[in-house]
């Protein structure tokens, strides 16, 4: 079960119009892809989706599943917003409400074990054995865990073990953390137990509904057997501009371990089915990324470029990343900026600065250009700035 | 795209003879294009984009890689409950007797019988266009011909058993050579065709009852006083591959901006086989200029008036100019390429020099290791 109802509200532009699962990362794919590529390559056919922001793009997007394999006929990926039942209708109040609601859709597959992910995170994972560990240590509840740096770990929902990795406390952020193991929102539940405890936990009208505030307590408190497994490995929350711009950056870095190319654990998408790129005689493209359809006549250093962008004759585009059909006219400059689907950049406009050329460093960050966006000829976006209209001056 | 009431028809492996070394382990149809694609890949675009929904591929020999590549026609749109894809394998016929078109179509009689289409298309693959086929057909319909011919005007390729029409002022064929190794300028069959299904069925029939094999002179040659022979100029831009210097310039002529928006337009799509690669990685010490390069690929030396196929990797120290580097090839630091095309999975080791030219360029076997 496939949490994508989140809106991703730390991404401001980039989730005007979509859900943040379905924001653009790598050169070629989606943050969900992530999650689906790994639950086909984890051997897990059946995956029901929940969605609620914004859900047009992303359910477009996941389509029959066919991409990802998931195209089947007893089995595959399934789309589930809320809807309407004879008692009434109800958003999706939490993320365990979002599970309750569709216990129907679950029990049709009478499964054993229940796996809930998020879309909000890069990372390749084989579920398969994380649902093995659960099996053997004979568990109620299995919560994956990743090890963080001690001074972050305040920013994290902690797990406290015993030696044996039973839990024994939820820690959300703690201002003196005990251990560095971070909860990845990756869990797996008996269905049985979980069906229980999320009957209570509708019935409990001061709940809020959520897994990891709620239903995991309430869970332990009453003693049932909850582990943590450890997962080692390139993991990356991508649920704020920064961190976004960085996790993309990453592919880019050789030392970063996240193989993208690796045909044992593929990563899936749906394919823009363009030509190859093209790199012009005016281009010159080192240390990026770039993928099929692209057309570079200018420079294009440190950046990942996503189908079908741009780049004209004098351009220069270093540290960013420019989402599909992106379009960067003649002289203009592109630099430390995530530029959004479609967006047109006029020429000699100037989007983003470095950080060593802004003189108060709290005013620099990435600067942000929403889907559809207009860059005037000329214009200018600093630093930092979310744009979500066309730009004509200065902004 | 509305259905249309056509069946097509795509011939593989016609003209393997003209691409004998990237022939030698793969259909002509199957022979990679343009850092991504295979020459299949244009009729059968062609086909799906005029709402033509069955279609069947009529192989002969050497079809196993495009197998692999066409799957169940997902990439085409074509994995359907009714219509869709259909490979024909050859059905009783010696090499011999399937030296033309006709001996495989006889053995087609079912897949006739099963198609409620009332109209063919048919095509090869050695031309690289996007044509608008739905025009091709549409004339077909108004002239109220017996078989429209699709033609190219201009000098004249050098393939084996090469159609050379004559046509009067209303563009009917009033006459039919077939010419080897072609010389001079003229209007020349691409193998594209429009007819009625019942007709092209009878006149198979007919040719193989009198032992006649070969489609373009025993039917089309031999009938063209009797049969309404429409032709059909080609306007859009072609590029014909009979040999291996014309595929080499095909691919070349790929690098340049225009020819590239005039075959891969935007609503007449040109589809292929997905295959997941992550997008292309620059490295730091790369030096790219004037190429074409696909997902996958890993690029750290210095690459020049190329074209670069899916997971080649080129090292650091290497320099490639004017070069078709196939999928999976691997070039080591140090090495000098000019005007080779590599195949797929051809390894070339640290400082090794090959130069051929434009109009010879080299070509290294599949897998070879240099």
């Amino acid at each position: 079960m496939l949490l994508a109802g989140g809106q991703g509200s730390r991404l401001y532009a980039l989730t005007r119009n979509i859900a943040k699962p379905a924001v653009p990362y790598g050169g070629k794919y989606r943050i969900i892809d992530f999650p689906l590529s790994n639950c086909i390559n984890s051997g897990i056919e059946t995956v029901g989706v929940l969605t609620q922001y914004q859900p047009l793009e992303l359910s477009d997007y996941i389509g029959s599943g066919m991409p990802w394999d998931l195209d089947r006929s007893q089995a595959g990926v399934h789309v589930l917003p809320p809807y309407q039942r004879n008692k009434g209708a109800d958003w999706y109040k939490g993320t365990a409400n979002a599970i309750y609601q569709n216990i129907a859709f679950i029990e049709r597959y009478d499964p054993e074990y229940v796996l809930v992910l998020s879309g909000d995170h890069i990372y390749k994972m084989d579920y398969s054995k994380m649902i093995e560990a659960h099996k053997e240590k004979n568990a109620d509840c299995t919560i994956a865990v990743i090890e963080v740096e001690m001074e972050e770990a305040s920013r994290f929902g902690i797990l406290n073990t015993n030696p044996d990795g039973s839990i024994y406390e939820f820690d959300e952020k703690p201002a003196v953390p005990k251990s560095n193991l971070a909860s990845m929102g990756i869990y797996v539940f008996n269905w049985k137990k979980m069906r229980k405890y999320l009957i209570e936990d509708e019935n409990d009208a001061t709940s809020e509904n959520d897994f990891g505030k709620n239903v995991l307590p309430a869970m332990l408190n009453a003693g049932e057997r909850m582990f943590a497994y450890r997962f080692e490995g390139y993991w990356k929350d991508v649920g704020t501009i920064d961190s976004l711009w960085e996790a993309n950056m990453d592919i880019l870095n050789p030392k970063v371990p996240l193989d993208l190319s690796d045909r044992e654990w593929r990563i899936y998408s749906r394919n823009a089915g363009l030509p190859p790129h093209y790199i012009a005689d005016s281009a010159k493209v080192q240390n990026s990324s770039i993928s099929e359809g692209c057309n570079v006549y200018g420079e294009v250093e440190f950046s990942v470029l996503f189908p079908g962008v741009t780049v004209e004759e004098g351009a220069i585009v270093y540290d960013s990343i420019l989402m599909p059909g992106a379009h960067v006219g003649k002289g203009a400059k592109v630099q430390y900026a995530i530029v959004a689907e479609n967006v047109d950049i006029g020429e000699n406009a100037v989007v983003g600065e470095r950080p060593e050329d802004v003189a108060d460093k709290s005013d620099w960050g990435v600067a942000v250009v929403a889907q559809d966006v207009k860059v005037y000829p000329g214009a200018t976006v600093k630093a930092k700035a979310m744009i979500d209209a066309d730009v004509k001056g200065d902004e | 795209m509305r259905k249309t009431n056509v069946l097509g028809l795509i011939f593989p492996n016609m003209h393997d003879e003209a691409l004998r070394d990237l022939t030698a382990i793969r259909a002509f149809g199957s022979v990679p294009f343009a850092g991504r694609y295979r020459l299949i890949d244009f009729p059968l675009s062609n086909m799906v984009n005029a709402g033509v929904t069955k279609v069947g591929v009529v192989t002969k020999s050497n079809y196993q890689s495009l197998m692999d590549h066409l799957g169940s026609g997902k990439a085409w749109d074509l994995s359907r409950k009714n219509e869709g894809l259909y490979i024909l394998p050859p059905f009783g016929a010696t090499d011999e007797s399937y030296s033309g078109r006709v001996a495989s179509l006889a053995g087609m009689d079912a897949f006739f019988a099963n198609s409620k289409e009332e109209y063919v298309v048919m095509s090869d693959c050695h031309v690289v266009a996007n044509i608008d086929y739905k025009a091709v057909i549409r004339s077909h319909m108004a002239s109220g011909a017996d078989v429209t011919v699709g033609y190219i005007e201009g000098a004249l390729p050098r393939l084996d058993n090469l159609m050379v029409l004559q046509t009067n002022n209303d563009g009917r064929v009033t006459d039919i050579t077939i010419e080897n190794g072609g010389a001079g300028e003229g209007k020349f069959g691409i193998g594209l065709y429009v007819l009625r299904k019942d007709l092209l069925v009878k006149l198979v029939h007919n040719a193989v009852s009198r032992n006649q094999t070969h489609f373009e002179r025993d039917i089309l040659q031999r009938y063209v006083a009797d049969l309404n022979i429409q032709g059909y100029a080609i306007q859009e831009q072609a590029l014909v591959i009979s040999s291996l210097a014309s595929f080499y310039a095909a691919n070349m002529a790929m690098l340049d901006c225009d020819k590239r928006a005039n075959l891969f337009l935007t609503d007449r799509q040109i589809y292929t086989k997905v295959r997941d690669c992550c997008p292309a990685m620059y490295g730091l010490e790369s030096t790219v200029s004037n190429s074409l390069v696909a997902d996958g690929a890993t690029i750290n030396g210095t690459v020049k008036n190329s074209i670069i196929f899916r997971n080649v990797t080129i090292e650091a120290g290497a320099t490639l100019e004017d070069c078709i580097v196939m999928q999976g090839a691997l070039v080591l630091g140090g090495t000098k390429l000019g005007s080779v095309i590599l195949d797929k999975d051809v390894v070339v080791k640290e400082s090794r020099t090959l130069q051929g030219y434009a109009s010879f360029p080299i070509y290294i076997d599949k897998k070879s290791i240099v």
